[in-house]
């Protein structure tokens, strides 16, 4: 339905469903990012013999409401010496790309409210690439020597952990002959093989570099806490300091659902609806992330490039030529 | 100086960083100030005293008795071990006779507290390196251990348990048999600490070969527990010097190989699992029942003279030196504080290391600031 109306020339009517579709994922993503921080502390809270956030509404469950309340009606602090355009605008670079990624996302496996693009998987690497840039203009424009620490950390980082992230990308896309992250998902379901059964290798890359590029332990330098007391948001209060909060969380659904989409079969799966099987991937590749935030130490600044650059890269290209090898042979 | 190609250089500059004192990796009102190019520590010059109370000079005009609080808020996280360091110096100097019961009783409850802070040393420490887990589960064992020392003295962490001469009050009934549930209990844990932490790439990577220094760098610095004994050197007063009843259990000292923030690590739980053992056979001779406290003067002088014992204090030597001119109060108090000097060393370590390491560093000396600033 939705897919055969991209075809077609523009018209209002388009354009309202489009809006409508729009406001829908926003609402939906934003409530998922919601119970994704609850759980978090939920979750991170079983994990360490406490109860987790009890208090507001039954079982804690206004709890993250109530923190976003409080965000918004907090002071809105700029510091005086910050620089104030980039201070203003770095949340906003930060958090508008996190959203335009979930457009590329196919939830279902009828393409309800997002875009059949067939650059999918360069247009996610590509848009969300976009958020580093917020990340250290927010550290460069605090004025605050931790931050802007931390901002150099968080470019450092991202920027090498893209590349084997891309690479590893790569992997499914040739296996699928299509860019497009439906059209890997449909061709997952025809092989009846998730991808991540002949990509491993890509996959077990992919994990540890998708980590990394979400900034969570035992990648969390940008923020480590001990070192660098908050990283690059340390000056940020408020609903700025929330923009940068939920672009964090925002990413750890879409790179979720990058990850289930591209190696394990999206949508497909027997007896539940595509949706259902979607939410469980999704929600197991979060809780993933969860279960290594309760575990893991952090890791050092120089020993993380090492991993980037010595470990990740060259295992990435191994899986490339192989996967490429492969699909020669093939055919 | 060349004039032509500064136009085209990117100008660098250092930069002073405070670290502290309002910092979480501090562990107190601690300030490091760091000259840092890039990531790299040029320079570090630790500043304290922000917890500065004059306990020294506040002692010259307090009784012996009344200095025994006092000391509980030096080293707050081994109280026990404090109030019997100034005891004991005290008995020493006056000749005491102290009831076996009561000595027992204080082994018990300072290898209790030596587990206890060392327990909250690893949670803390693991805390600054980035594993949260550990500094909660950690609780739950020091959690125990405050609760006991809560029924023994009705305090959880400034005990003001000992007395010149014994223990203010006997153990209530019971206490001892929770003791004794207590050890197996922690010895199971201190298994799982070791399986979930020891082993981890990413931490041993953190730590191995960090902040390394040799014995004689060590003792030249006069530093003393388990930042002397992880260069290898086998020196712990309990042994070297026994006092109390030490001689009487049966316990080894574990010493460190390389120097290193690993082996100041590692020590901390393999020394919990010694106090495990004295703690184990001191709750099988202790006497089932008998004075706590032994007689002693209603007014204590100490006689005119000069005084210095030491003990083995969770962070290494901690001893009360006192000056007497025969009155009931010293004449002067001065207290080897082990974690200060063990902080002596820390700006040489940090010159040339990075920030990261910086908090390893800092983290595994284990200081604690009301005894540094004291």
């Amino acid at each position: 339905m939705w897919g055969a109306w991209q075809t077609q020339p523009l018209t209002l009517a388009h354009t309202l469903a489009m809006l409508v579709g729009a406001v829908v994922i926003l609402l939906i993503t934003l409530g998922v990012v919601t119970y994704t921080i609850l759980a978090e502390r939920k979750v991170i809270g079983w994990m360490q013999w406490r109860i987790g956030p009890n208090r507001v509404g039954p079982l804690g469950l206004l709890q993250t409401v109530a923190d976003v309340i409080k965000l918004l009606i907090k002071e809105d602090v700029i510091p005086a010496g910050a620089d104030r355009p980039l201070f203003l605008l770095a949340p906003i670079i930060a958090f508008v790309p996190s959203f335009m990624v979930l457009a590329v996302l196919p939830f279902t496996m009828h393409h309800v409210f997002t875009a059949n693009l067939a650059i999918g998987v360069l247009y996610y690497l590509g848009v969300s690439a976009i958020t580093i840039h917020g990340v250290m203009l927010g550290g460069w424009a605090s004025n605050n020597k931790y931050a802007l620490i931390g901002g150099m950390r968080s470019a450092a980082q991202m920027l090498s952990y893209e590349v084997p992230l891309g690479l590893t990308l790569v992997g499914p896309v040739l296996l699928a002959g299509s860019m497009n992250i439906n059209e890997i998902v449909q061709a997952q379901a025809k092989a009846g093989m998730w991808y991540v059964v002949p990509q491993i290798l890509g996959f077990l890359v992919f994990l540890v570099a998708a980590t990394a590029e979400l900034n969570r332990t035992p990648f969390d330098l940008p923020e480590a806490e001990s070192e660098l007391v908050a990283g690059y948001h340390v000056e940020y209060t408020g609903f700025r300091f929330a923009f940068f909060m939920l672009a964090e969380y925002v990413y750890v659904f879409a790179m979720g659902s990058l990850c289930a989409a591209l190696f394990f079969g999206g949508w497909s799966g027997p007896l539940l609806p595509g949706w259902l099987w979607f939410a469980l991937k999704v929600t197991a590749f979060i809780f993933f992330q969860f279960w290594v935030r309760a575990t893991m130490p952090r890791l050092r600044v120089d020993q993380l490039m090492t991993l980037s650059w010595k470990l990740l890269l060259p295992l990435a290209l191994i899986n490339l030529v192989i996967t490429a090898g492969i699909k020669v042979l093939l055919h | 100086m060349s004039l032509i190609d500064e136009k085209d250089q990117v100008r660098t500059e250092e930069m002073l960083l405070n670290v502290g004192p309002q910092h979480p990796s501090t562990h107190g009102v601690f300030r490091l100030v760091v000259k840092i190019s890039g990531e790299t520590i040029l320079d570090a010059e630790p500043v304290i005293g922000y917890l500065h109370r004059g306990t020294e000079k506040l002692a010259e005009n307090l009784q012996y008795t009344q200095i025994i609080p006092y000391t509980d808020r030096l080293d707050y996280l081994a109280a026990m071990l404090n109030n019997y360091a100034l005891c004991h110096t005290v008995e020493q100097a006056l000749g005491l006779e102290i009831p076996e019961r009561a000595e027992y009783l204080r082994v018990i409850v300072m290898e209790m507290n030596r587990i206890a802070s060392h327990l909250l040393f690893i949670g803390t420490y693991l805390l600054d390196l980035g594993a949260m887990s550990p500094f909660l589960y950690v609780f739950a064992e020091r959690e125990q251990i405050v609760q006991m020392f809560n029924e023994i003295c009705g305090a959880r962490l400034t005990y003001n348990y000992m007395r010149i001469g014994g223990v203010k009050w006997d153990a209530p009934p019971g206490w001892l048999d929770k003791v004794r549930a207590f050890v197996p209990h922690m010895r199971e844990r201190l298994k799982m600490y070791d399986d979930l932490i020891t082993g981890n790439e990413i931490f041993l990577n953190r730590v191995r070969g960090i902040g390394k220094y040799d014995t004689e760098t060590a003792l030249a610095h006069g530093m003393s527990g388990i930042n002397l004994r992880c260069t290898g050197l086998a020196w712990d007063l309990r042994r070297k010097k026994p006092y109390s009843l030490y001689d009487r259990f049966d316990f080894s000292i574990p010493v460190g190989q390389n120097g290193d923030c690993f082996d100041r690590y590692y020590l901390h739980l393999l020394e919990m699992r010694e106090s495990l053992k004295i703690i184990e056979q001191a709750l099988e001779q202790i006497p089932d029942s008998g004075p706590v406290l032994g007689k002693v003067p209603k007014l204590i002088r100490v006689p005119a003279g000069e005084y210095y014992s030491g003990i083995e204090g969770a962070r290494g030597e901690l001893g009360f030196y006192i000056v007497s001119d025969g009155k009931d109060k010293p004449y002067r108090l001065k207290i080897r504080k082990p974690s200060f000097l063990n902080l002596q060393l820390l700006p040489q370590l940090l010159r040339g290391q990075n920030m990261a390491n910086l908090i390893a560093i800092l983290g595994a000396v284990d200081i604690v600031l009301g005894e540094v600033d004291a």
